[in-house]
Order: structure tokens, then sequence, then C-alpha cells
């Protein structure tokens, strides 16, 4: 079947399977920075905005997405690098596997929540699992980026 | 508390930390792993797994998977010699000490999830399509499935003749038997029985999943000579080569293995799990192929922790002194035996050691059983055998009334002791005492030890507890394993380190970055690194066995001190004066005579110069090797307490904070330390309270997706507190021994005991389920 899929600002229009999965398509169209960490919507590495929410790229067809505004760290490349910086600063990527999506999750919360307190950042995030780095540098990273955010909006 | 590091002061790199080289790359998600430089057109392989435990194949028929479009080749048992010599899967230094107990394809099924065939089609879909059409006609055997009766056991998991221990690891497969060992030292029996107080107690963990976040995967191409070239996601490139080579037969001459990128392995891709396949795909058809394993396949087939039962026996005298340790360990290595023989040593050689007891006991069998096989997680066998005698340590304090910590600090082995049970090494440096006396300050021990009562603002009381463990590993295989670096200086004047190891997360290519600079004295911008690569990169064992840091990272120092020395003599020759005149400061060579000489000058050239000469009229290397072996293997030491908050009445358990001190002699990163310790414990949280690995009763994995196999996420740890208490061991670089694996050892007995305090029930099976606890809690027996 034909899809025409609006994926970082620009329209793919290919032909996909009817049971192609919206994580299969983006890597296939030039998006490596979604990552397969399971099959069951679980690890979260997938995270991908949809219409600018977070959403499991592996747990949505790609078919669904047709007329749909998709988002992927390839076309966020300031955020990432901003954000990223930050939890890099404390090695906190570590493997950087589930970095991506971790990222991507980051910007969707901070698009709905600006000030979130620690609890509110482990909830958010709590779907992005990370292996190496037992969250602790993550949640630094992420408090310093807040806290150099509050700081330069005054 | 950095004060014991040598000359710290005057450090510029080591112990100082800096963002992660390859930082950037990895947090704009760019394509630097295994899957995403694959080249378009490859091979899909896809493994048809064996539904039964036991069984042999009778009949395989292929011809209607071969009729589905895109269909390239199936494979079966009958594709493999199966009187070949048979190969191991564990990334080891040959001999291997696991038994070459494997073919590619085996007509004898030994685990739900062996390999019956292997199918190549265009597209993954096409593959699945056609392994779904092979028609199998199998011969249902009896299967092994408790390992307590494995030994000795009328099934018999590898009947073949061809099955061959390399190394004498007491192995007997006729008995099921994939090795056996017993050491000691001093009258056991009679210790025991002149001891005020005997805790006799058996312990038990679980085949946990290391669930590295990038599934395993790998890809195979030719290259223009025909060699089969693997691109894979391995913490071992050399020991792949190899185990592949073994594998298909051929010279390992015609195999290179490059590793990019690693999305984590924790001992997970010490193993050549998948490589083997798109190897034989692209041998057999000349085409390139790719693997790329489930999470299904990565937990029930990868290669989990072994499953351990402990039988501790621990004497000990009412004034706390502890006479004799006693351990039987039985290591259930499923049905391959990678890292059998080798991971159940460490259940005893990294825990007894703790304690300078002079009489103790350690034997240990390692039974094949037809489960999928386990293979090597972070901590090797020592996680499993401290969680049993640091548990029987803390059982003995409850018994005789007295303070754990105070217990540990009347036992533990100081610097400058024999340390027996830990092949009779002398401990070169720790600083054990401070880590216990520093963790235990962290946690308030003093004043809220055992356990207090908190109500929370949902109008819950929850219990608070502490618990306590202490820790220690090694520094790599002393007399085995080998690190090596190869550092070349550059036209324009920078370097390029090429190196075997494999960095698969932790920064490893940026601490060996910092000790080159260190000693080269120049920004990390100036040195590229690259590896690994078995073609390019100098001999290394690999990144396993808390190695890289201590080994190669000597290596590193003596490959840069030579080529400093070779930096300064083309130096010395261009200005004209004598090589033991000048010295190097990083960006030039200068005429540096001691004073009293009254010979000095300002003639100096520049680091640009000297490279640009050595790429015309030099017969002086500017490219340099070291290898680095040590005889030693110094152990990191670490004491652990766990703070859990339990609901008594759901079970609910979390561990709110967790104190710990590390002793991992200097950290190269600190701040790369730090996150290694914090990865560590919450991994070692995971294995105490969450993760679990039961079996139906046909052998099948319960928890075989990511779904039921529970890792903790964000909302399941409170706050980790790590500080290092660093010793200056003079063996490692800049004082340096190890930190990645001594940090999952302490949660396990630190968990135990915390909910021993919380609710009065002792948990010798590892997780401690909320279920279990409520069940505990509420006084429904032992756990």
């Amino acid at each position: 079947m034909n899809v025409t899929i609006n994926v970082n600002g620009k329209d793919i229009a290919d032909t996909i399977r009817p049971d192609e999965l919206l994580i299969d398509f983006l890597r296939s169209h030039g998006c490596p920075s979604v990552k397969r960490g399971c099959e069951t919507s679980n690890c979260g590495a997938c995270t991908v905005h949809m219409d600018g929410k977070a959403v499991l790229s592996c747990g949505i067809l790609a078919a669904r997405c047709e007329g749909h505004q998709i988002t992927t760290l390839e076309g966020l490349q300031e955020e990432a690098k901003e954000i990223g910086g930050f939890i890099a600063d404390q090695g906190g990527e570590q493997c950087g596997f589930c970095s991506p999506g971790l990222i991507m999750a980051c910007i969707a919360m901070f698009r709905e929540n600006p000030h979130p307190a620690d609890e509110e950042i482990r909830e958010y995030l709590s779907g992005n699992l990370c292996r190496c780095s037992g969250y602790q540098s993550q949640m630094r990273g992420i408090r310093n980026y807040i806290a150099y955010r509050e700081k330069k909006n005054g | 508390m950095g004060d014991y590091i040598e000359n710290a002061d005057r450090l510029r790199y080591v112990n100082h930390s800096f963002r992660k080289i390859d930082a950037e790359q990895l947090i704009t998600g760019k394509p630097v792993y295994t899957q995403d430089i694959a080249p378009a057109g490859c091979l899909q392989i896809k493994l048809l797994r064996s539904p039964y435990a036991n069984a042999i194949i009778e009949e395989i028929d292929t011809s209607a998977a071969m009729k589905v479009p895109g269909v390239e080749a199936v494979f079966t048992f009958h594709d493999v010699d199966q009187n070949m010599p048979r190969f191991t899967e564990a990334g080891q230094t040959y001999p291997e000490p696991s038994p070459r107990d494997r073919l590619v394809l085996d007509r004898h099924m030994r685990h739900v999830g062996d390999i019956a065939g292997i199918v190549a089609a265009d597209t993954v879909q096409n593959a699945e399509k056609a392994m779904k059409l092979i028609r199998v006609k199998y011969e249902v055997l009896e299967p092994v499935l408790d390992f307590h009766t494995a030994l000795d056991n009328k099934v018999i998991v590898h009947p073949e003749e061809n099955w061959e221990a390399l190394s004498d690891v007491g192995a007997d497969r006729k008995r099921n038997l994939c090795a056996h060992d017993a050491c000691g030292e001093g009258d056991i029996e009679q210790a025991l029985a002149q001891s005020d107080v005997v805790v006799d107690r058996v312990y038990h963990t679980k085949a946990v999943h290391q669930m590295y976040m990038e599934p395993l995967n790998a890809f195979c191409t030719k290259d223009a000579f025909g060699r089969l070239v693997i691109v894979s996601s391995t913490q071992i490139v050399f020991h792949v080569r190899r185990n592949v080579a073994t594998a298909l037969g051929i010279p390992s001459s015609k195999i290179r293995v490059i590793k990019p990128r690693i999305g984590g392995g924790f001992g997970a891709k010490q193993t050549s799990v998948c490589e083997v396949y798109p190897a034989f795909v692209t041998w057999k058809t000349g085409k390139p192929s790719q693997i790329v394993y489930t999470r299904e396949e990565c937990i029930t087939a990868g290669s989990n922790r072994h499953e351990m039962e402990m039988h501790v026996r621990l004497g000990g005298m009412k004034d706390g002194t502890i006479k004799a340790i006693d351990l039987y360990t039985l290591s259930n290595t499923g049905a391959y035996g990678e890292h059998g023989p080798t991971t159940v040593g460490l259940s005893g050689h990294k825990s007894i050691p703790l304690y300078h007891t002079k009489v103790w006991r350690f034997c240990s069998d390692v039974v094949y059983t037809n489960y999928p096989s386990a293979g090597a997680y972070r901590g090797y066998g020592a996680p499993q055998g401290l969680f049993a005698v640091e548990s029987a340590v803390n059982e003995f304090s409850h018994r005789i009334g007295r303070d754990p910590v105070d217990v540990r600090l009347m036992n533990i082995t100081e610097e400058g002791e024999v340390m027996p049970a830990y092949y009779g090494q002398i401990n070169t440096s720790s600083r054990l005492r401070e880590c216990l006396l520093h963790t235990a300050r962290m946690a308030d021990w003093k004043e809220r030890y055992p356990s207090w009562k908190v109500t929370g603002d949902d109008g819950v009381t929850r219990v608070h507890s502490l618990g306590l463990s202490l820790a220690m590993q090694g520094s790599a295989i002393n007399n085995v394993d080998v690190g090596s670096a190869t550092l070349k200086l550059e036209e324009g004047g920078s370097y390029t380190l090429l190196l075997g190891c494999a960095d698969m997360g932790t920064g490893a290519d940026t601490i060996l970055s910092q000790i080159a600079a260190e000693v080269l004295e120049c920004p990390m911008e100036k040195i590229s690194v690259c590896g690994a690569d078995t073609d390019l990169s100098p001999y290394d064992s690999g990144s396993y066995a808390s190695s890289t840091t201590y080994l190669t990272g000597r290596a590193v120092m003596r490959a840069a001190k030579e080529l400093r020395t070779n930096i300064i003599r083309i130096g010395a020759q261009l200005i004209g004066r004598p090589e033991k005149d000048c010295d190097f400061d990083g960006t030039k060579v200068y005429h540096a005579a001691p004073a009293e000489s009254g010979t000095y000058t300002d003639e100096e050239v520049s680091l640009f110069d000297i490279a640009a000469k050595s790429t015309g009229g030099n017969n002086i290397p500017v490219v340099v090797t070291a290898t680095n072996s040590s005889e030693i293997s110094p152990p990191p030491y670490m004491a652990g307490i766990a703070e859990l908050e339990t609901d008594l009445e759901t079970g609910e358990s979390r561990c709110v904070n967790y104190y710990a001190t590390v002793d991992c002699g200097t950290p190269v990163s600190p701040a790369l330390a730090r996150v290694q310790a914090e990865g560590g414990i919450l991994q070692g949280i995971g294995m105490s309270l969450y993760e679990d690995i039961n079996y139906s009763k046909d052998g099948s994995m319960v928890e075989s997706s990511a779904l039921q196999y529970k890792v903790p996420a964000r909302p399941d740890i409170g706050n980790i507190h790590v500080d290092f208490a660093p010793s200056d061991e003079k063996s490692g670089p800049y004082g340096a021994k190890s930190i990645g694996e001594v940090v999952i050892d302490t949660p396990p007995a630190a968990c135990a005991d915390a909910l021993y305090n919380a609710c009065g029930a002792y948990f010798r099976t590892l997780p401690a389920r909320a279920e279990d606890i409520a069940m505990a809690a509420a006084g429904c027996g032992e756990p």
C-alpha cells in the first residue's frame, strides 16, 4: 500500500507492507536514531514524536501515520546537543543506545511541563529504560539542564 | 576522599572527568552501531528453534521453505559434518576453559530454543515465512530439568564423542559434569566443630538476563580477498575470530572481526552467540548476510547468568571472630558450557578472601542440564558467591547479637596480608576498612540500623530498613589476559590510538585517551581512537574480567612513554643536542640540560616539525606497540548499604537510598567511575528484587520478553550515593584498579539483610519478589 508520511518536515511517499511498523519505516528512511531494544513496547528506545507527542514507534503501524507529522531526533539535532550535552557531562549517555529515545521523551516532557520535579521526571521518563547508568547521572544532567534553562530565561 | 592518589595535584588528564569522546555522536543519534552500518541488500537470517528441551531430529524437510520467494538458502544439520571438531561460543583465551561442545547445526537439540535450522532470505518477513514451512520430525527425549539431579543422571546432555575439553577443569561429560574443583586449607570439620556458632544455609540465585539495550546482532561480508568480514556488537573481536574459525572449520586467517559502537554488553557480548550464523551463511552463499536477535531470543537463547546454589557453613565465636568458611557451589551451565568452568570459581575466590579466616574450603560442581546455555554477566560468579557468603556473615551477626559492621571490622583482610583463598595473592592495595566505615557514616548506620517506620503522604506506614554487604572482584585474569595498545604519531602532530579492547559504552576509549594524553601532555582532541578490528588492532583479550582500565590502561601508558621517548630522539636530532639533554612538553622538544651543566640554550623544535620529519628521512619509529599482562589481579573493594522502604501488607519494597564506597584505586575518570558504580548497583538491585527467570515444566522460559522480564525503571530506584576511597595500586596505571564488575556485587546480600530487618524473614533465594515479601511478613513460613 502507498502512504505519505511527514517526517521531520518533509513528506515521504512510499509503498509499505500493511503490517509495517513505524520504527521500520523510519529506520529505512534516513532515521537511524530510532532504536529497537525490544518488540513489546517496553524499552522506550524507539520513542519519536507524533504531532508533537511522544509515542513508541514500535507500537504504531506506519499506515496509521498517513497525514501525521512525525519527528525523530534527526529533526531535533540542536535540542539533542543541548539536553544531551548536560547528560553527557555526567557520563550519563554511556552506551548511547537509549539516548535518542530518552532525549525525545525529555523534549516532549519539557513541552508539557517546563519545570518538572524529580518525581515527575522519574514518572514521565519511566518508560525509557537504561541498563548502563542506574538513572542517577541522567537525573543530574536533566536537573542541570533545567537550572541552566531557568537561568537563561531569567 | 582522593587524598591517597600519588601526585594527584600534578595529573592533568587522569583523575579528571571529561565528556566521553563519542558523546556527541551518541546523543544526536548518529548511525554508529552495527545495525546502522550494515550494507543494504544483506540476506536476512532467521533461526529455527527447537520446541523441545531434549530431542533428536529424525527428519527435516526444507523443500516447501525453499519455494518461498526471496529465500536464498535453508541450512540444516545435513550441511554440517556431525563428526567435525566442536567449538565453544565463550570468549576466552586459548585453550578455552569452556568445553568445545557445539556444532553450528547439530542433530541433537539440547534446550528449548536450540537451533535446528538457518534460513537466509531477502527480507526478514520471507525468512520467517520460510522458517514456518520447515517440517521437522523430532524424537523427543527425556530432559534433565532439575540441576540438583543432573550429576550422574541417566540422561546425558552430551553423549557425543567429539565433545572436547581443551583445559583440565575436572569435566566428565558422561556424568553431565562441565567442571569440578575442590580446594581449601585447614581442617574444616574440626574448625566448625570448635566454633560457638555455625550458620549452615543454602542460598540460590537465578539465570538473570543482562538486558543490554542493543540486541545481539552482527553482519558479514566478504572482502576483496575473499575473506569473511564480520561486524558485530562484541566485547571480544579476537576470540570471535577463533570461535567462528573453529565452528566453520576454516583458518582464522580467513576472518576479520570489527566492532563498532556497542549498545551495552555487561558480559553477554563476551560470548559469540550470534556471529557464527552470518559467517556460515556468507561463507556458504558468498553473499552478505545479517542477523538481529529479537529480545525474546536474547533472553531465552542469549547467555544469561549461571544459576547457582550455594551451601555455606560459616563457623564463628560469640565475640564475632569468624573461624571457618565452607562453601559448596552447584552451578547450572545449561545445555552448553560457555563460561561454566570459570564463573563458578569466582563464587568462592571472590567472597571467602574478604575475611582472614585461616580455615576454609571451597568445592564446586558445574552441571549440564537441558536449559539454555548460561554465559558471562558482570561479576561473573562473584555476585552469586557474595550473596551467599555475605548473607551468612549477616546471619552470623544476628545469631550472636553483634552489629554486622563491627563483625566485619574484626575479620576483613587488610593490605599486605596473604589471601589464601585468592590463589595465595598478597593484598597489594585495600581501603576496604575505610569503605566500610565511610559507608556506615553515609547511611547514618549507628542511628538508624536496623529499621524504623515512616508514614507517607498517602497515610500508609512503611518500614525503612538497612542491610550491608562487602564485595571484592579482580582486575583482569592474572597471567592470562593481555592488553595492548598501538600509538602512532601522525603528520601534523596528532596521534592515533589503536585498541583491541572494546568500549561497550563504559567510556573505555575515553579513559584510555586520558592516559595517553597524560603521558604525551596533549589535549584529548589530539588523540583519535581506532578499534577494535582484528586486522588493525594489536592483540587484546577483549573487555571482560574487569581488565580494560587496569591492563590495557597500562599498555597505553607504556606505548605513550615509548613514543614520547622517540619523539624526543627525533627532536634532539633536529636541534643537534644529545637526547639526554632534551625534553618534551607536549608541543615541542626543547634543550633542557640540568642547570648545573650550564649548557642550556633556547633551542627547540615543534611537534609539527617532528611529525613532518617522521615522514621524510627518518629511521626512528613513531608507531609503537606495548603489551601488558599482569602476574597479579588486585581486587577492587566496596561496601554497600541498601535502605529499603517496604510495605509489609503488599510486600512492595523499593530501594529509596543506596550508599556505597568503592576502592577502585585511582578513578581515571571520576565521573565515569561514578556512573559505573551507579549502573552496577541498580543492576544488582534488579537481581535482588525484580529480575526473575522461571521455566515451564517443558523447559521453556516463562519471562521471555521485556514485558515479563522486569528490569528496574526510573521510579524503582531512589538515590544512589557513591563515594570513593582510592588506594594506590602500584601495578595499575596511575594507581588504578578495576571498577566494572565489583559494583554489581553488594546489593544482593545488602537487600536480603534489609528485608530481614524489615520483616524478620531471611530471603535466601533471589529475587525477593513483592508477593514473597508479603507472604513472609504475614508469617506464612520461610521465603
